[in-house]
């Protein structure tokens, strides 16, 4: 028999949807973290060539890290699935990821996150909302 | 101030980022649905179903997914990089209705809407945060 809740309160919806949420945000950040460490990609390539990229990118620990978060919020999304609608998990966590995403980074990478770009993240997370729902 | 712009082949990286992750999902749904449904107790099943054709092309389409992706966030923010690839979203929805025949709701309309006006506002602005260059004082005072 499915466990899926078809009509969740918000407190249940917030807490299987929340931890989805969060490791997404601290994997993005991470990711993000480790290839502005490793530096411009391109100019990688062009100077070592492809296998020289791709050991820069596998031997940077913080690149690790974001996938093991990136990892977790997929397994938090399988769980979130069981018990809640897609047509409910799949819009809120993609929308409001844009949103953490902007606030986690302005605090942790110290991204200059200006108005321009927090109406693009509040637009395009409603946005997504309305198109995912 | 320098204003980070980006070259035409950064703009095609962001595309890729853009494109593939949509129409790989779509791949990999499209080449699920089509197959017999898989029991758990035969997980080799899932194994064979990597090698059809939908959801190889998926699969190679999220690997490039995730390498142009990787590539963008190693020259721009991710504050910039995020909100400016949600443009894929908009790109499936066009393919949907012109391509699949799939009706669009007026909420979708106002969807696309609204992402298309926020990947406008972040591309207008620079794609990565100034840093102040590291200043060499420490070597001068050795030198001293």
């Amino acid at each position: 028999m499915s466990a899926v809740v078809h009509h969740p309160g918000l407190w249940f919806a917030t807490a299987f949807i929340a931890p989805v949420i969060l490791c997404s945000t601290a994997g993005e950040v991470l990711t993000a973290a480790a290839m502005k460490s490793i530096g411009d990609l391109d100019e990688i390539r062009a100077r070592a060539g492809m296998k020289g990229a791709i050991r820069a990118v596998v031997t940077c620990p913080l690149f690790f890290a974001g996938v093991g978060f990136l990892a977790l919020a997929f397994f938090a999304l399988l769980l979130a699935l069981n018990y809640l609608p897609l047509s409910l998990v799949a819009p809120a966590s993609a929308s409001l990821t844009l949103v953490t995403n902007a606030i986690a980074g302005k605090i942790f990478l110290k991204e200059n996150v200006d108005r321009r770009r927090w109406a693009a993240a509040v637009l395009v997370c409603v946005g997504v909302y309305l198109l995912a729902h | 101030m320098v204003k980070h712009s980006l070259t035409p082949r950064q703009y095609m990286i962001l595309a890729l980022v853009a494109i593939c992750a949509p129409l790989g999902d779509t791949c990999l749904s499209r080449g699920m649905t089509r197959l017999p449904a898989i029991s758990p107790s035969h997980p080799g099943e899932l194994i064979l179903a990597v090698f059809t054709p939908w959801i190889a092309s998926g699969i190679g389409l999220l690997i490039a997914f995730f390498a142009s992706y990787l590539t963008a966030l190693s020259w721009a923010d991710l504050t910039f990089v995020l909100p400016a690839t949600a443009f894929g979203n908009v790109i499936v929805a066009f393919l949907a209705r012109f391509w699949l025949k799939e009706p669009i709701s007026v909420e979708r309309w106002i969807g696309i809407a609204l992402i298309t006006l926020g990947v406008g506002f972040v591309a207008q602005g620079p794609s990565l945060t100034e840093r102040p260059a590291p200043e060499p004082e420490a070597e001068e005072v050795e030198v001293r």
